[in-house]
């Protein structure tokens, strides 16, 4: 069994070393602190976190001041507030003016589990994407999720950091450099590629090596950066392999499916196969049974890569 | 004449010439909102001429007091007050509203010098001045943050979001301004969705609130004065004030919130300001 790491604590652990050094640093969060784990940053530095209770839009509005003021805000809800319930705030408080606000979200997508879909957004990569200005990172893993934050706050402009609420599997090794805009290879492979993020991410490698036991040899890769998408790696793997999947736990509407889409579209056009939420909204029920429902696993994608290879014409 | 008395004088005679600057920007814009921009004009003068601690050639020094127009579609009296104060030549503002300009048709924070926020979606100006003023008490720097709400505008939500947390936080350096005239664009506040009794409200959020003559410079350099002196709490003036105030045609006539005048119109209502062209 594969270790697992929370992504939210690594995001809180992050926060607090950050912290020390980055006198600029505030963190504002609304009432859930204890479930984002910005309650670590809160405890170290009381007087640089701000709990601005069940009042998002606020507390956007009023991060977007403290960068107004020089300050490097971190706002964290659960994505679906920070992009949903705050959306015009996020776009004409802080994407317009392209303010130095840090939006780290978690519980995003249906692995939020039991609460159901009020709870579970499955288009906050699309909304946080088609505004201009911003950065959207969807880091894999906990190792990486420390690196993600940290280049977020030495960046200047507003970031959008989805993370989950189950720990995810460890993928990375110590030596692992994330960098913003950079997607990375994980594993070799000439029929086909898959392109994933957060959650999906082990998962994709999960497929490769069940369709390796086929002779089929898929490649991996990780676009831990949306948005700037990594053009030159998804058009070099795509005329490399001429089959393409993409796996998110999101919509196939707006996410990364699209997101590739598009660049294959105007770039080098391969059949695609998508494995995202196929635009429904989820429900309550386990994470693990939500997400076999939604058909986001290993097996999923694997069989998204048979069918894609089928259709590239070279099987 | 006394110099309280010269002051006085000298700033009616700016709101003069800044009524002036909102109406011709307006008639070569072809489109805006003159209700709402003449109605704050003795608000917006009396902060930028007297009030705001400023240095319009360093437009981002880090200890300037910060002036926030949450009712952004008052931007031609916003960038009439800064050119009159020398953030940019006032030959700019006959720009306003057209391509490729600085003066947008809301507020674009980066685009103009002196401009603090980017608004115009109403209800937003306040948090974004609460977030200005926690980091001013973070880093103790004594400046401080004022914004203009409309009273249309606090029927958003977000502004009472706002002044919870802004009581929660005992921001007092924090003043609002509630350009209190009565009307928004589908008629008076009380008719389409009212929002009063506003006092009372901001008083029942925590709140230490006045009351003034948004027209009278007394008045209201005696509340800015009041604000500045409150402790532990934000402050709150409520300005009674006329939409489209100066130009007999506009005055209380909610069809002026958001139309400009055709070059007819404007001549007579520069004439009313003798401040024609």
């Amino acid at each position: 069994m594969q270790k697992k790491s929370s992504t939210r604590e690594a995001y809180g652990r992050t926060l607090v070393e950050l912290g020390k050094n980055c006198p600029e640093l505030v963190v504002l969060d609304a009432d859930l602190s204890k479930s984002t784990k910005t309650s670590e940053f809160a405890g170290r530095f009381p007087d640089r976190f701000f709990d601005m209770g069940i009042a998002e839009q606020n507390m956007m509005g009023a991060a977007a001041g403290f960068a107004l003021a020089g300050k490097i805000p971190c706002a964290s809800t659960f994505a679906v507030f920070a992009t949903g319930r705050a959306y015009d705030q996020v776009r004409t408080a802080i994407a317009y003016p392209g303010l130095n606000v840090k939006i780290v979200a978690t519980h995003a997508g249906v692995s939020v589990g039991e609460d159901g879909a009020s709870h579970q957004t499955v288009e906050d990569i699309s909304l946080m994407r088609t505004l201009p200005n911003m950065t959207v990172i969807v880091p894999a893993d906990a190792l990486e999720t420390a690196q993600a934050v940290t280049a977020a706050v030495e960046m200047q402009g507003p970031v959008y950091i989805r993370l989950g609420r189950p720990a995810f599997p460890d993928i990375f090794a110590e030596d692992y450099r994330f960098q913003i805009g950079r997607a990375a290879l994980l594993r070799q492979g000439g029929d086909a590629v898959i392109f994933a993020l957060g959650l999906m991410v082990s998962r994709a490698l999960d497929a490769a090596l069940l369709l390796a036991e086929e002779g089929t040899e898929a490649a991996v890769v990780n676009v831990s950066t949306v948005k700037p998408l990594d053009r030159e790696m998804i058009i070099k793997m795509a005329r490399k392999t001429g089959a393409v999947v993409t796996a998110e736990e999101h919509s196939i509407y707006g996410g990364l499916g699209s997101a590739v889409a598009e660049v294959l579209g105007e770039n080098h056009p391969v059949p695609l196969e998508r494995v995202g939420i196929r635009d429904r909204f989820g429900e309550s029920g386990s994470p693990e049974q939500l997400l076999e429902t939604c058909g986001l696993t290993a097996k999923h994608i694997a069989g998204a890569v048979r069918r894609v290879i089928e259709r590239s014409g070279n099987p | 004449m006394s110099e309280n008395q010269q002051l006085i004088k000298d700033l009616e005679e700016k709101a003069r010439l800044i009524r002036g600057d909102i109406i011709k920007m307006l008639a070569e814009a072809g489109s805006g909102h003159p209700g709402g921009s003449l109605s704050s004009v003795e608000i917006v003068t009396a902060l930028y001429f007297r009030v705001l601690r400023l240095q319009p050639d360093q437009p981002e020094w880090s200890d300037r007091d910060r002036f926030i127009l949450s009712k952004g579609h008052a931007a031609p009296l916003l960038y009439a007050a800064l050119a009159g104060r020398g953030f940019f030549p006032r030959e700019e503002l006959l720009t306003l509203r057209k391509l490729g300009t600085r003066l947008q048709g809301h507020p674009s924070r980066g685009m103009l010098p002196g401009v603090e926020a980017s608004t115009g979606s109403l209800g937003q100006g306040l948090s974004m001045g609460l977030g200005i003023a926690l980091a001013g008490k973070l880093d103790q720097r004594d400046y401080r943050v004022y914004v203009l709400l409309g009273d249309g505008e606090s029927e958003e939500g977000q502004v009472w979001e706002a002044a919870m947390a802004a009581a929660h936080y005992r921001a007092d350096n924090l003043t609002a301004v509630l350009d209190y005239n009565g009307l928004q664009i589908d008629g008076p506040i009380r008719e389409v969705m009212s929002p009063l009794p506003l006092p009372e409200k901001w008083r029942s959020f925590g709140w230490a609130v006045r009351e003034a003559d948004g027209h009278d410079f007394r008045d209201l350099l005696d509340a800015f004065a009041w604000a500045a002196g409150v402790k532990d709490r934000p402050s709150m003036i409520v300005a009674r004030t006329v939409k489209g105030k100066g130009v007999s045609f506009m005055e209380n006539d909610a069809g002026w919130h958001g139309k400009a005048p055709n070059a007819q119109q404007a001549g007579q209502a520069l004439d009313e300001l003798g401040a024609g062209s």
